[in-house]
């Protein structure tokens, strides 16, 4: 496999973006990736997309972004898993160029979730409609299970969940495009609307629209098109079983730790050795699942790292240094490719007053549904 | 320019707690009171509606114009609840306030926007010469599905305004009308409830629309937010005016007279002209007066207006707003309020 690097990036702001629709999304950060790059040609396009058709009744978003970025002609796939819809695309760019196929291969993701939609109802068809929807499960609650599960085996507190949004949007405030660029304390998020036991609504990631794509290219071309170009390390992925009571441990994201292994033993690389990374933190339990599935710290102890300030900007391994999906929004098929973005950024010292000094190898993970499919990302500064 | 010689507003007595709404569907009475400002709201009685909102107004108006009622030669009633879909209100309210048969009629509708639209037209007709008098009503009686939002805000209450060109109350400096094509809020043909576009209704919609009319007339007259006295903007919940009148550049002093909504309630069509109501109940003689409506769908009135010496003299002849929102009331419990607002279906 040869070896594939990042060479431009581009999104848009997320937020409820009422005068964009999923083309015009989707044009705006092609477009500023291929500017970033100085690009003009593709060979390909994947394009995460998790529900065009229920969000907006938009299906076959392939050759509908191709057509409207001025690329018709040009092979384009849209790529679903859910919320992790963003990192498979990634994932699907990334071998393109490493099996040689192709040279010049855009990973992009797009989301228009404020339209009208019943939002939590397109999100839950993500679940198990047989095993979890049917019984009127939404998302919200199935975190929220999770979460009992995770208190209820380590002893994790409320406190212990409001820290990660507190970091999360401490970190967003300081992201010119994150959909909430305030800081919350811990008291506004235990006493925000209650969602659902123990989830409060400050606990929860928005509804957002937004796209974010990267350009991707061999290594060995990097330097046609950048000066600083990231190299994709490593790319792992694993599935679990769909419904949350068909695993094992509900506290326990088996597909992350999966997805998380192949990643490390492809990058000959340890938890150890990430600088950055950008988690899944649909719900603040997601991060704190998250954290110990990526073995960045002990299994039953993130939230205790976290509330100590490991994770946040100058601690040992800053975790959402963009704000993360809480803060920064949650645009579903746009995130995977964001959270790249976030890292890219990082590893080329671009991140301004988000910057994590010194850092040059950094991860991302993208998961969908309550886990169910995870994507990790492994890059490094070259 | 003419101007306003006669006005008048109804509440209804009735009015339910928000805590009373929350507490039946089991959310956070605090989190309402917090988040929308809204502490209670009016209810029409079992054998309130628009039309009878209409009258008590219309009757108050013309008392406080003191004119023959038959000289009014037009009358316009906006609101989205018309107690008919076919058969004007207007009719029957002219026959109860004897307006006689020399006289045109028609009931508007244009979500909460109805009120002002029915006011700009009244108007137009006395400054063409067409009638003497012309009477512009916005009165509700809104409709809100239960567990929804707008459970806690939609109310009943109305206000009157005649407008003729001579022994003015209020003259008329300018007016400004901004629209574009919104689908924030609607209810479609048979449908009981409206529906509504959740947060699309705010920035896209009540804000874009509010503070763009009101830029319009500012920049139209040469006047700054600092030159006015009061300032009213339509009401949705307690938030919006309060956060649209921030933006603009108007301080709370300018706006809390009109902002009656935390224990009106959204009176809808009836909203922002009884928020003026209640600003021309208090106006001094040479106040500027400002008001902006918000209709989905979607679009904004904007009215700049300024007391005159007759204004003092003339406000004592009807009931001023604030004794009707903090004078008799009749609490409900949801119970009641459901049966009143015929939430419950019954057998004929």
């Amino acid at each position: 496999m040869r070896e594939v690097a990042i060479v431009g990036a581009g999104m848009t702001p997320f937020g409820e973006l009422w005068e964009s629709s999923l083309r015009d999304l989707f044009v705006d950060a092609a477009l500023a990736a291929l500017r970033d790059a100085g690009a003009d040609r593709l060979d390909g396009i994947y394009v995460g997309n998790m529900s065009g058709g229920q969000f907006v009744g938009q299906e076959h978003v392939g050759p509908l972004m191709a057509d409207h970025l001025g690329m018709r002609g040009v092979p384009s796939t849209r790529v679903e898993s859910a919320c992790a819809s963003g990192g498979a695309a990634l994932r699907a760019a990334f071998f393109e160029v490493a099996s040689g196929a192709s040279d010049l291969v855009l990973a992009s993701g797009v989301e228009k979730m404020n339209d009208g939609a019943d939002v939590t109802a397109v999100l839950a068809s993500a679940a198990d409609q047989e095993g979890e929807v049917y019984h009127g499960v939404t998302f919200p609650g199935l975190y929220a299970l999770i979460a009992r599960a995770h208190m209820a085996t380590h002893g994790t507190t409320l406190e212990d969940l409001a820290a990660v949004s507190v970091k999360n949007h401490a970190h967003g405030a300081l992201n010119p495009k994150a959909q909430f660029r305030q800081k919350v304390t811990v008291e506004q998020v235990m006493g925000s609307s209650m969602v659902a036991d123990p989830l409060r609504l400050l606990h929860c990631s928005p509804v957002s629209d937004g796209a974010a794509a990267v350009l991707l290219c061999p290594l060995s071309r990097a330097r046609e098109f950048t000066e600083r170009p990231v190299k994709i390390r490593a790319s792992g992925m694993a599935t679990s079983a769909m419904a949350l009571a068909d695993r094992k441990d509900p506290a326990w994201l088996d597909a992350v730790n999966l997805a998380a292994t192949r990643a490390y033993e492809m990058a000959r690389l340890g938890p150890q050795d990430i600088h950055v990374a950008e988690v899944h933190d649909c719900f603040a339990i997601a991060e704190l699942c998250v954290l110990e599935a990526l073995c960045f710290t002990e299994r039953g102890r993130a939230g205790e790292a976290t509330r100590a300030g490991v994770t946040s900007l100058g601690g040992r391994i800053p975790i959402n240094t963009s704000g993360g999906l809480k803060s920064k929004g949650h645009p579903v098929g746009a995130t995977g490719i964001a959270q790249a973005i976030e890292i890219v950024e990082q590893l080329r010292g671009e991140a301004g007053e988000r910057q994590v000094k010194g850092a040059a190898v950094g991860l991302t993970q993208n998961m969908g549904g309550s886990g169910a499919s995870s994507v990790v990302h492994i890059l490094e500064r070259v | 320019m003419a101007g306003i010689v006669g006005y008048g507003a109804f509440i209804p007595r009735n009015r339910i707690k928000s805590e009373e709404i929350a507490r039946q569907w089991g959310k956070d009475p605090t989190a309402i009171r917090r988040g929308l400002l809204l502490e209670e709201k009016s209810v029409p009685g079992i054998d309130e509606d628009t039309i009878t909102i209409s009258v008590e107004a219309g009757r108050y108006a013309l008392e406080r114009a003191g004119i023959d009622p038959r000289l009014v030669g037009a009358l316009y009633i906006g609101s989205e609840s018309h107690p008919y879909a076919v058969k004007p209100s207007g009719t029957v309210v002219a026959e109860a306030l004897g307006l006689g048969t020399d006289l045109h009629v028609a009931d508007f509708e244009f979500a909460c926007k109805a009120g002002t639209e029915a006011m700009f037209v009244a108007l137009n007709v006395v400054e063409s010469g067409r009638a003497k008098f012309a009477m512009g009503i916005g009165a509700d009686t809104s409709q809100g599905a239960p567990n929804d939002a707008l459970e806690f805000s939609a109310s009943a209450g109305g206000a009157a305004y005649v407008f003729g060109k001579d022994h003015l109350l209020v003259d008329v400096v300018e007016t400004y009308s901004y629209t574009t094509d919104t689908p924030d809020f609607w209810r479609r043909e048979g449908e009981f409830y409206p529906r509504h576009g959740g947060r699309f209704t705010g920035e896209p919609a009540y804000f874009k629309h509010v503070t763009s009319a009101t830029r319009a007339i500012l920049e139209k007259t040469g006047l700054k937010p600092g030159d006015f006295r009061y300032a009213v903007f339509h009401m949705p919940n307690g938030k919006f005016p309060l956060a649209a009148g921030k933006e603009l550049g108007f301080r709370k002093e300018q706006l809390e007279t009109g902002w009656i909504v935390n224990t009106m309630g959204n009176t809808y069509s009836g909203s922002s002209p009884t928020g003026l109501a209640a600003v021309l109940d208090v106006a001094a003689p040479d106040d500027l007066i400002l008001i902006t409506s918000f209709g989905s769908g979607a679009g904004s009135d904007s009215f700049v207006l300024r007391a005159t010496a007759l204004l003092p003299e003339r406000r004592g002849r009807a009931p001023t707003v604030r004794s009707m929102l903090d004078g008799r009331r009749h609490y409900l419990t949801y119970g009641e309020y459901a049966k009143y607002r015929e939430k419950i279906i019954v057998n004929d």
